[in-house]
């Protein structure tokens, strides 16, 4: 990158930067004329002729005679005077449009270069932290360079636009009014610059000073930013160590630093603008000495003075900006430096290995180490290691955790450099792989790995997104043509000129055509990893819309069927108590049995039911708010009965109640009332409150006995009324319970169950379970709940899956690409026994005929493979069979031991 | 099956009789009806106890595994109390208990039972009778099986 900021500005702008120039230099002359008509119009049309002729003629007391016009100096024609001022003053506001538009354009033009530039900054800034060098990670945080990228560059868009325009502009109009002030006197100008000298001198030497703070400034907000982000990531330790009084103390005393900076700068800065205005304002004094004087001694003109007086008017605006943009030169360089110095890291990367998409050659032989060595801040981690590994064997890599067979299994991935020696993965020399070319062909999976707030899918689908394959299918006109801007856009300013929206997916390299098989291999890579069942769990409880993929819900209602005609069964009887349009739902509650149905957004929020005018309205129609009424107010004397004399943090207010310990006391009051003066006195807001709690009950839950079969039969009439009474507005907040329809709103599981568990059957749950899984079974549809589970959004860093599920679908993921080489490193660590021996048995099993290379994490599990290397102190210690060196009283059988 | 129906029934079973019947309405409103089909397991030995039950109807057996095979040592009907050995010493369930009808119980948690106690003595007391019974029964099972000589006496 460019060292200065300059240096990156000529580089990239100098054809927009002599544009902007040019038009500026047009201008001018405009500028010029307009400051001068004020003198001619003073000078031409109003002077001291007047004086000549008004004792000639007196009767008129108007002087019209024709004059003169004179422009730039040229006696052009004569012209009636009135007409004269007239062509005077429409000239003006002619040249001040003129000026205006000038100014107009050059500003629109100097904004979009600016964004271009800061732009093609961020992106330059963005790709080196793509070649960084892996360890690098380790030195600099996240909390650092996001600022950098963000808001620190900024304001160097607006600089950048500016750089040169605006010192040419701004100097170019300083100029032209003094050239235009000298023009008329020359002491009057000799005046007016007289303090320029002094300005020029005092004020860079203070502006250095608040330079070098605003530097100090810098650093300083980005270490608070870094301690930030610490905090966040470690908010865990934070107070599971009571922390939180030290780091307000640390947090304090940061600020307090870049109080003491700041104020400073603010300072300087405002001694610098007091200094700047006070000599400003001399000026003026020497005008009207020395100009009054030249006036009254006949050296110059009253419209000379005025229009000196006009152009010193535009002085000052220049040279203030002048001076301002001096300062904001400054701060950008600064800035530009610093940011830069940041993303200068030795070690980086090419761009064309890290960016470059040279296919990789097949793998073919052997992967050969020779005499490498890495080296990482001067320490020696891996030491002339040397050894080949045919790309058809697995191989396992044992060693303690100091051995360097972590670094080993980087190197090999070539996540790091090497330091020294040479690697080749068959004919291909390491280092000349590009990593488009790597990423494909190897497969790396660590420790811990991290996944992307995206689906579950996008996440196993990261390791084959190389490069866009194909544009998208659905090409309309209009995506193409704004497509075509975009990437115009984007080549004005060196960014990527790839689509992000294009398919990236590069199926045809795993040989798969259709959707189907992409979700049969994804299911696959889910089974080698042992996750499979994860993933059809978290289909059971996702969703799935039935208009995108009619098929798929057509055959989950098929699987509701069987389910419903095998709970017949004698084993399951009397588990389920299925929804039936006609009947009342006991283990369902009020609420639920009205709606029929499943809420689609807040309209029918089960817990805001009585909210709901809609639903009063039928309720009200059915008769049946007074018997609501009636039933919420013995479900609250039995609660505040059964409530009332528990201590306040019971547990039983969460489980039981329906009325939660702060409403508590405002029932009491309420029952109170009732007690006083009846049901039917209570205020409005009193009767909403009761309401509300007979929404809640289930008869085969509470069992209080309160909804007999009248008020059941009632409810029913109700629920009938409410879907056929339905508004149009409202129709899409309630997706109905239909047994032939499949129910957009709720679960997988929750539609082929179509029914409540009966409460109170001891291990209804699980024996249902077990069912629905068979039925799922029979009817072939797992792969169909698969393929919900991958639509899951596994949240930030995946923090909606459990840590080892995150670690199993990056094995998944590495797995689903298919490499040539994988390596694993303590991958499975994390894991329980169970999933690590399933997963080594699988991944062994997938990978036969290809290359394995596994840094075992207990060395044990190195039994099987083909070779085992173990390391020691970076160096290469043993190797051979398994068996040739358990015996001898090895280095890998004293790791076994101490296992 | 309605709450005052649950209570009535605690009421019949000596050891609550003495709870006065506010806190017996929230025990049943807490304690979960649970109906077991005939031969399901209600709780088996070894495993973790976190609940007592209360038989409202049927039969089940109590069963300890030994040497020889599963024991059946006892049958629980009617308002008979199971489990609260395991919630009481916190030991694990020192026997299976396997429903030989169809059976309607009552669960209570460990944390409602031990609040009960703690919060009414004649509970306790009562407790201490039914431990004391048991125990004087299985006194006289052991005499009876020693003088049988040694061995072990099925009660079906």
């Amino acid at each position: 990158m460019d060292r200065t900021i300059y240096g990156f500005v000529f580089r990239f702008s100098k054809r927009e930067q002599v544009f902007i120039l040019l038009f500026t230099v047009l201008s001018l002359p405009f500028y010029y004329v307009s400051l001068d008509i004020p003198k001619l119009i003073v000078n031409n049309v109003l002077n001291e002729a007047t004086v000549e002729y008004s004792s000639g003629s007196v009767s008129a007391g108007v002087d019209v005679a024709p004059r003169t016009f004179v422009l730039m100096g040229y006696e052009l024609f004569d012209l009636h005077r009135l007409w004269l001022l007239a062509l005077y003053s429409g000239l003006f506001l002619l040249l001040v449009l003129i000026n205006g538009g000038f100014k107009y354009f050059i500003n629109v033009y100097k904004g979009r270069l600016g964004e271009r530039m800061l732009r093609r900054l961020r992106y330059q800034l963005y790709s080196r932290i793509l070649r960084f060098p892996l360890p690098h990670f380790r030195r600099v945080s996240a909390g650092e360079l996001i600022p950098m990228i963000t808001q620190e560059v900024e304001p160097l868009g607006g600089f950048i636009g500016d750089a040169l325009a605006l010192p040419m502009y701004q100097g170019g109009l300083l100029i032209t009014a003094l050239i235009f002030i000298f023009m008329q006197d020359f002491w009057m100008g000799l005046a007016s610059i007289s303090l320029y000298p002094v300005q020029g001198w005092i004020i860079p030497k203070l502006q250095k000073r608040v330079n070098l703070l605003g530097k100090a400034r810098v650093r300083e907000v980005r270490k608070l930013s870094e301690r930030i982000a610490e905090t966040v990531h470690s908010a865990e330790e934070m107070h599971a160590n009571g922390m939180a009084r030290w780091e307000l103390a640390e947090f304090t005393q940061r600020m307090g630093r870049i109080f003491e900076i700041r104020f400073d700068i603010y300072n300087k800065k405002f001694f610098i603008k007091f200094l700047n205005s006070i000599l400003a304002q001399m000026t003026p004094f020497f005008f009207y000495a020395i100009g009054g004087y030249f006036v009254i001694t006949g050296d110059l003109s009253l419209g000379g003075l005025v229009a000196v007086l006009a152009a010193y008017k535009d002085l000052p605006p220049p040279w203030k900006e002048l001076l301002n943009h001096y300062q904001i030169q400054a701060d950008a360089a600064i800035k530009y430096d610093q940011v830069v110095a940041q993303f200068a890291t030795p070690g980086m990367r090419e761009e064309n290995i890290v960016f470059g998409d040279a296919e990789a050659p097949r793998l073919e032989g052997k992967l050969a180490a020779v005499n490498l060595k890495y080296e990482e801040d001067g320490d020696l981690l891996i030491e002339n290691l040397s050894a080949e590994i045919p790309l058809d064997s697995h191989v396992a890599v044992v060693g303690d955790a100091t051995s360097g067979k972590g670094h080993l299994a980087l190197l090999l991935a070539r996540l790091l450099d090497t330091s020294g020696g040479t690697l080749r993965y068959g004919q291909a020399e390491a280092g000349q792989l590009t990593e488009a070319a790597t990423g494909k062909s190897i497969g790396y999976v660590g420790a811990s790995s991290h996944l992307f707030s995206a689906r579950l899918l996008d996440n196993l689908l990261y390791g084959i997104r190389q490069k866009p394959q194909a544009a998208r299918e659905d090409e309309g006109e209009d995506r193409r043509r704004s497509l075509a801007r975009y990437i115009d856009e984007a080549s004005k300013t060196g960014n990527s000129l790839d689509d992000p929206e294009a398919d990236w997916v590069d199926l045809e390299g795993l040989g798969i055509a259709t959707r189907e098989a992409l979700i049969e291999a994804v299911r696959h890579a889910l089974i080698v990893a042992d996750m499979e069942n994860d993933v059809y769990l978290l289909g059971l409880r996702g969703t799935l819309d039935p208009e995108a993929r009619p098929a798929a819900a057509h055959r989950l209602l098929e699987a509701r069927h069987m389910l419903q005609t095998r709970l017949t069964e004698k084993a399951y009887s009397g588990l389920v108590e299925s929804f039936d349009r006609s009947a009342y739902n006991l283990n369902a509650t009020v609420g639920e049995n009205l709606l029929f149905g499943t809420p689609v957004g807040d309209a029918f929020d089960l817990d805001q039911l009585p909210q709901n005018a809609y639903v009063m309205e039928i309720l009200g129609k059915a008769g049946l708010v007074e018997d609501l009424l009636s039933i919420g107010h013995e479900v609250a004397q039995t609660m505040v009965e059964l409530f009332a004399g528990l201590p306040p943090d019971h547990e039983y207010f969460a489980q039981f109640s329906f009325i939660s310990l702060d409403d508590l006391p405002d029932y009491q009051a309420i029952l109170r009332k009732v007690e006083r003066d009846g049901l039917d006195k209570l205020e409005a807001e009193d009767r909403m409150k009761l309401l509300a709690l007979p929404f809640k009950l289930s008869p085969a839950r509470h069992r209080l006995g309160l909804i007999d079969e009248a008020f059941q039969a009632r409810i029913l009439e109700a629920r009938k009324a409410f879907a056929e009474n339905l508004p149009e507005n409202l129709r899409d907040a309630v997706e109905f319970f239909d047994v032939d329809r499949y129910n957009a709103a709720s679960s997988l599981q929750d539609n082929i169950l179509f029914g409540k568990l009966v409460y109170g059957r001891a291990q209804a749950q699980s024996k249902v379970g077990e069912l629905m899984s068979d039925v799922i079974e029979t009817l072939n549809l797992r792969s169909v709940v698969v393929e919900v589970g991958l639509d899951f959004e596994v949240g930030i860093g995946g923090a909606r899956l459990s840590p080892a599920q995150r670690q199993k679908a990056s094995i998944a993921r590495a797995v689903l690409k298919k490499p040539a080489i994988l390596i694993l490193s303590e991958a499975t660590a994390s894991l329980d026994g169970s999933s690590q021996s399933t997963i080594l048995r699988n991944v062994r099993e997938e990978f036969a005929g290809r290359a394995l290379i596994w840094v075992m994490h207990r060395p044990s599990q190195a039994r099987g493979f083909d070779r085992v290397l173990v390391m020691s102190g970076g160096r290469l210690a043993e190797r051979g069979t398994y068996d040739e060196l358990v015996d001898k009283g090895s280095l890998l059988s004293e790791l076994i031991a101490a296992e | 099956m309605s709450l005052q129906q649950d209570v009535d029934l605690l009421r019949n079973i000596p050891l609550f009789a003495k709870i006065e019947p506010s806190k017996l309405k929230l025990l049943a409103f807490t304690a979960q009806r649970l109906s077991f089909g005939e031969g399901d397991i209600i709780c088996e030995q070894g495993d973790e106890g976190d609940s007592a039950y209360i038989i409202i109807d049927g039969e089940a057996d109590v069963i300890v595994a030994t040497d020889n095979g599963p024991v059946t040592v006892a049958t629980l009907r009617k308002n008979d109390f199971l489990g609260e050995t395991a919630i009481l010493c916190d030991v694990p369930r020192t026997a299976t208990v396997q429903a030989r009808s169809d059976l309607e119980t009552l669960m209570i948690s460990k944390d409602l039972f031990f609040q009960l106690v703690s919060q009414f003595p004649s509970m306790s007391i009562e407790i201490m009778r039914e431990l004391a019974r048991r125990v004087e029964r299985t006194t006289a099972q052991l005499r009876e099986a020693v003088s049988h000589g040694g061995h072990t006496v099925t009660r079906r």
